[in-house]
């Protein structure tokens, strides 16, 4: 569905992606993960054909980008960072206005407004003004208006960023659905318990490079010990000089937290049993382990 | 920037940001009629009545003919102008519209023809409110020619929506516009013969004012307004067209850069 080899992208001497392969198949969830200024957007925005790569080539849906980037764009729904609903339409206007941009007649679109009302869970909305609606109907009426054409792929760009967790657990929702259906998702994230959930499998970008890419069970296997215990207290500090480096088999210390990455948590945790001044947390390791491991642990401002 | 530039690619794909930008209008057709015309119409009213009495006729013309053509010009080159300044704008920058609509099959070549011939679209409307008016007092000397300002107006809006644009491209916030009023469009009004006929300036200001766009708007409407043919007409015509696509294509160049690099 989408074949990327070799993408680069240049701003003055700084390439924000360098040397991109990527390989999405038909009616998969594909995740793009990476801390900011990674390179996703600009990634998203490269397959989109809206800017021009250094080098490299895109193939989307089989057709080339951005040579015929408008053929592409034919058949991609694009749900971007900050919600562009149109405001000085209602929620109904918004989705009949964006049919016409792919051209399709008014009858076309009339026909599958009810349906996309439906998916978005917005048909009592339907005239409604944008400004109306919460930040989780927007981001609910911005997927829907991404579907209008009924495109094969869609790309999500942190589709999640700035909801409440009612809010998320809808449009997650809405996601599994359309995958049912077999459209192909392309996700940009930073949530990383969104992409453990909904993608198939994922790439970890980090200064425009792929760092790791696999499912992301796969991910967290190979490249992280099985489980966590996380120790916080006061003695911390001295337990972690005393015993860390023999129980675990990796650690860290952040702030007041050290992450003890061990495949056997029951020694650690008998260990810690000693220490009562110590509390700690006892947890499977996920993708933010893996996601910090291979990005470090810096702020990216 | 060198490839920022290129020829722009035109395609009938502008039609759906036109209807786009027609219906949010036609939802507040009156005020923004009311807002648009009212203007320009006081302005020609009082000046004309008001001034006019006090004033011997102008190129054998009485002062309120004289100034009911340049007024065509200039109120078409105002709703131009603030078309795609203040309203383009905030379609661009506060609304992100243009970014949404760049994620469908339009580019940015539809999405400013699109803009661009809606701010011709607002000319029309507003040329034909004064020209309305001109018919209902009388002020023309063969009606069948004053049938010609309708493709001017057109002509017109083109001709400052595309120099238009390329503020649009350049503007970091709205106030930035003060500057196009107040250096461009202001001189521009003075120096063209809206209000006064431009033999009355100093050489050097008339030699100027002979290459701005507005002149050449004011040299087709008067004498169409009074029921002569225009002098030079293609070189008019030609003057409008070459400003108009010229703003077209530098503002596109400009506008990608700001929104896809």
């Amino acid at each position: 569905m989408l074949k990327v080899r070799g993408l680069t992208k240049k701003y003055g001497d700084t390439a924000v992606v360098r040397g991109l392969d990527l390989d999405v198949r038909r009616g998969e969830c594909f995740g793009l993960l990476g801390p900011n200024g990674a390179g996703k957007t600009t990634t998203l925005r490269l397959l989109l054909g809206l800017i021009e790569p250094d080098s490299g080539s895109i193939e989307l849906a089989g057709i080339a980008v951005p040579k015929h980037a408008r053929e592409a764009r034919m058949k991609v729904g694009v749900v971007p960072q900050m919600d562009n609903l149109d405001p000085d339409f209602s929620v109904r206007e918004n989705l009949l206005a964006y049919g016409r941009y792919f051209g399709m007649d008014r009858s076309a679109i009339a026909a599958r407004v009810p349906e996309l009302l439906e998916f978005a869970g917005l048909a009592s909305k339907a005239d409604a003004p944008i400004e109306q609606l919460s930040g989780g109907m927007k981001r609910r009426l911005t997927l829907a208006r991404a579907l209008v054409h009924d495109p094969d792929i869609l790309f999500l760009d942190e589709p999640t960023t700035g909801l409440d967790p009612q809010a998320r657990h809808l449009i997650w929702q809405g996601l599994r659905r359309l995958l049912n259906e077999g459209k192909t998702i392309v996700l940009t994230t930073h949530f990383m318990d969104e992409a453990e959930r909904l993608a198939d499998r994922l790439v970890i970008l980090d200064h425009g490079r792929v760092v790791a890419e696999g499912a992301p069970r796969a991910l967290i296997e190979s490249h992280i010990e099985p489980a966590v215990v996380e120790v916080f207290g006061e003695d911390m500090a001295d337990w972690t000089r005393a015993r860390a480096a023999g129980l675990c088999q990796r650690f860290e210390t952040v702030g007041e937290t050290l992450f003890c990455y061990t495949g056997s948590p029951d020694t650690v945790i008998a260990a810690l049993k000693q220490v009562p001044a110590l509390r700690y947390l006892h947890r499977p390791s996920n993708l933010e382990d893996v996601f910090l491991k291979l990005t470090g642990r810096d702020l990216r401002d | 920037m060198t490839h920022f530039f290129r020829l722009p690619r035109l395609s009938w794909r502008f039609i759906p940001v036109w209807r786009r930008n027609y219906l949010v209008w036609r939802k507040l057709a009156i005020p923004s009629i009311l807002g648009n015309l009212a203007d320009p119409m006081l302005y020609m009213l009082g000046l004309g009545y008001g001034l006019g009495s006090l004033l011997p006729d102008i190129g054998g013309m009485p002062y309120l003919t004289f100034l009911a053509a340049g007024t065509v010009a200039y109120s078409t080159m105002n709703a131009a102008t603030f078309e795609v300044l203040y309203s383009s704008f905030s379609r661009m920058h506060v609304q992100r519209t243009w970014d949404a609509i760049l994620n469908t099959p339009l580019t940015l070549d539809d999405v400013m023809l699109g803009e661009l011939t809606w701010a011709v679209a607002k000319s029309l409307l507003s040329g034909l409110a004064i020209l309305g008016v001109i018919w209902g007092l009388g002020l023309y000397g063969s009606f069948w020619m004053t049938l010609w300002l309708i493709p001017m107006v057109a002509l017109v809006g083109f001709c400052f929506g595309g120099m238009g644009l390329v503020m649009n491209a350049v503007s970091p916030s709205y106030d930035f516009f003060l500057y196009y009023f107040t250096l461009v469009i202001t001189p521009m009004v003075l120096l063209c013969g809206v209000f006064f006929p431009v033999s009355q300036l100093p050489p050097l200001l008339q030699n100027i004012s002979a290459w701005l766009p507005l002149s050449h708007a004011v040299d087709l409407a008067r004498p169409l307004v009074i029921g002569s043919m225009p002098d030079r007409i293609a070189l008019h015509a030609t003057a409008l067209l070459a400003y108009g696509s010229l703003g077209y294509v530098v503002a596109l160049a400009l506008t990608r850069r700001r929104l896809l690099k």
